[in-house]
């Protein structure tokens, strides 16, 4: 068989597409901004009305009722295109990051059933520099709309805006330690990438040997501690302290499951794309159904924070912990997307993916993959926006828009890598092993 | 499964060996009891055509019953039987009552299956097992065919399997 020369071509019928996805990304997003600003004039006259109703929730969540309108001088739609632009960030960076979590979590269970495609995950982490870069720049231009933290006033004891739980929270929350953290993780996560994936590829033309094979094992190893500390204070950065008043204690884990099953519900759905193309002869249904596995236990994984969360706040009924999910629940644009939150992320990924076939045959495992991936950028979205918009957040064609535009880019940045090298690691030493793999 | 009583056993060395003996003779039409190995052979199910267990489906269906069954009696008996008033909630507020209806799903889906699975398996206390040839606890991989459910004749089974590679194949008759 040749099939340890296989090659992924990116066509330009491939680039094609994706140039249109992000151009259609760019209209809707266009779209979206004219329909806000629009909006925006001729809603005017009703400003005195969502002011009291925005304070009535920045009340509820511990602000003292501060006067908002007076430090947020920016236009709703710009602060809409931040939210959407971090809900982005956040979910693809995540996206790519499990790409190489799922890449080093292979080398240190030494698993073989998956060597087939390892490719891929590979190819997804070189998004991980550009992520940081999007996030540094997002960060730095909406870091008062976003992040309500970073106002000066809040730390000022003679502010009437003076915000003792704030100041409380100072030594961990503060502009530069922030920072810090956000470049220490990329940059921690991209040098990672970069060293293991230079001894990755090295395999493809060098000898063949189990040498390097322990060598990447051991840094992957160090590279899951190192990941797993870092994907949790992330999740408090970058999402966690959009509601600075608020903290749940397992909310890494649950950023962490939320990235996680959406990243394997990607590598399935590339894996059933090339399949569907005429790559990658060498992954069968056995290998696709140790997949579906995966994303079917992870939705449970995820649906267990979920309701660990919920759950442990509503029965406490500790109004600074309720106040999360009051904003949630309460209010008419995110109380559907709550429950449909719960629905497409766990109850119909499960129900769908319990039978063995359903995990087996390529239709319904795409079906599944692509609800997933949908489902958990809505939770992202949820985790996100009602902290920033309050009552002006929702779901139209910006939101669609950037979405576009960030997938449509992730899947450049993922195929034209993928197409660099060889699309299967001919030389691995558990190549042998994948390739008999059967259940 | 039922249980006949005169089989021929055919007794194999090598676990390569017993995968083509399957093949070869489930294609003269013989029917195959069962077939015994110190260990599991990798895609054995596939040579015997053994068909896909039905097994999770009946646990899911354990798991239902199991679901609203506890899901029943929890509302029953805290929002009528006997109403309390816990941690200030309503008498059927749902988020407490889904740990014990998790749990009680998991407790009847494992023991309905395994309880189905030691039923249709006959597996019970005091049933007796037939040990075909105790040698396959050791090194032997061994094949067991029952003469009541095939058509062909003794020596005809016993010289397929002799052909397809058997270093001895032995007769077996239960009481």
């Amino acid at each position: 068989m040749t099939i340890s020369d296989e090659r992924f071509e990116f066509t330009s019928g491939a680039k094609k597409k994706l140039v249109l996805l992000v151009v259609v990304g760019i209209l809707f997003l266009l779209a979206g901004i004219y329909l806000d600003i629009a909006g925006e004039a001729h809603n005017a006259g009703h400003a005195t009305l969502q002011t009291t109703v925005s304070n009535d929730l920045v009340a509820f969540n511990g602000g003292e009722g501060e006067a908002t309108a007076e430090h947020h001088e920016t236009a709703t739609w710009l602060k809409r295109l931040y939210t959407d632009l971090w809900i982005n960030n956040v979910f693809f960076a995540g996206l790519g990051l499990i790409g190489l979590f799922f890449l080093t979590l292979q080398y240190v269970t030494q698993s073989a059933w998956s060597t087939g495609f390892l490719r891929i995950p590979t190819a997804m982490a070189n998004w991980l520099p550009i992520a940081g870069v999007l996030m540094l720049i997002v960060f730095w231009f909406g870091k008062h709309d976003l992040f309500h933290w970073t106002h000066e006033y809040l730390y000022d004891k003679a502010s009437p805006e003076y915000d003792a739980l704030l100041d409380g929270k100072k030594g961990f929350l503060n502009l530069p330690f922030f920072l810090i953290r956000m470049v220490l993780f990329f940059g921690g996560w991209t040098l990672f990438f970069y060293y293991i994936k230079k001894k990755v590829f090295a395999e493809d033309i060098e000898e063949p040997g189990v040498a390097r094979w322990k060598q990447i094992r051991a840094s992957s190893a160090w590279f899951i501690i190192f990941f797993g500390y870092s994907t949790s204070i992330g999740a408090w950065d970058w999402v966690m302290s959009i509601d600075p008043h608020w903290f749940s204690t397992l909310f890494g884990w649950y950023v962490f499951s939320s990235w996680w099953v959406s990243g394997l519900a990607l590598i399935a759905l590339i894996v059933i794309i090339l399949k569907e193309n005429g790559y990658l002869a060498i992954v069968t249904e056995n290998h696709l159904h140790d997949l579906g596995k995966f994303v079917f236990g992870f939705t449970i994984f995820w649906a267990y924070l979920w309701f660990s969360q919920f759950m442990l706040i509503h029965y406490a009924n500790i109004p600074e912990e309720t106040v999360y999910f009051i904003q949630r629940l309460t209010t008419d644009q995110y109380r559907p997307v709550f429950f449909i939150n719960l629905f497409i992320n766990f109850v119909f990924p499960f129900m769908f993916l319990m039978t063995r076939d359903s995990k087996r045959k390529l239709a319904t495992m795409k079906i599944a993959a692509i609800v997933i991936i949908v489902g958990h950028w809505l939770d992202f979205w949820l985790m996100i926006t009602p902290g920033v918009m309050k009552y002006e957040g929702g779901i139209g064609f910006m939101e669609i828009g950037t979405a576009l535009i960030y997938l449509g880019a992730f899947l450049w940045v993922t195929l034209s890598n993928l197409s660099k090298h060889l699309l299967i690691p001919k030389n691995h030493p558990t190549l042998e092993e994948s390739l008999h793999h059967h259940i | 499964m039922a249980v006949g009583k005169n089989y021929l056993v055919g007794v194999f060395e090598d676990s390569d060996v017993v995968l083509d003996s399957i093949k070869s003779v489930r294609d003269n039409g013989v029917r195959i009891h069962e077939v015994f190995s110190p260990h599991a052979i990798h895609g054995i199910d596939d040579y015997l055509g053994y068909k896909q267990s039905r097994l999770p489906i009946a646990s899911f269906f354990y798991g239902l019953i199991g679901c609203s069954l506890a899901l029943f009696t929890i509302y029953w008996m805290l929002g009528f039987d006997w109403p309390m008033i816990i941690g200030g909630k309503d008498f059927t507020s749902l988020p407490p009552f889904i740990p014990v209806t998790f749990e009680f799903t998991v407790l009847l889906a494992a023991h309905g299956m395994v309880l189905t699975f030691f039923i249709v398996s006959d597996l019970k206390p005091w049933a007796k097992p037939k040990v075909f040839d105790v040698r396959c606890t050791d090194d032997k991989y061994i094949m067991a065919i029952d003469l009541a459910q095939n058509k062909q004749s003794k020596e005809e089974i016993n010289k397929m399997l002799a052909d397809s590679g058997a270093s001895e194949v032995n007769e077996k008759n239960f009481e």
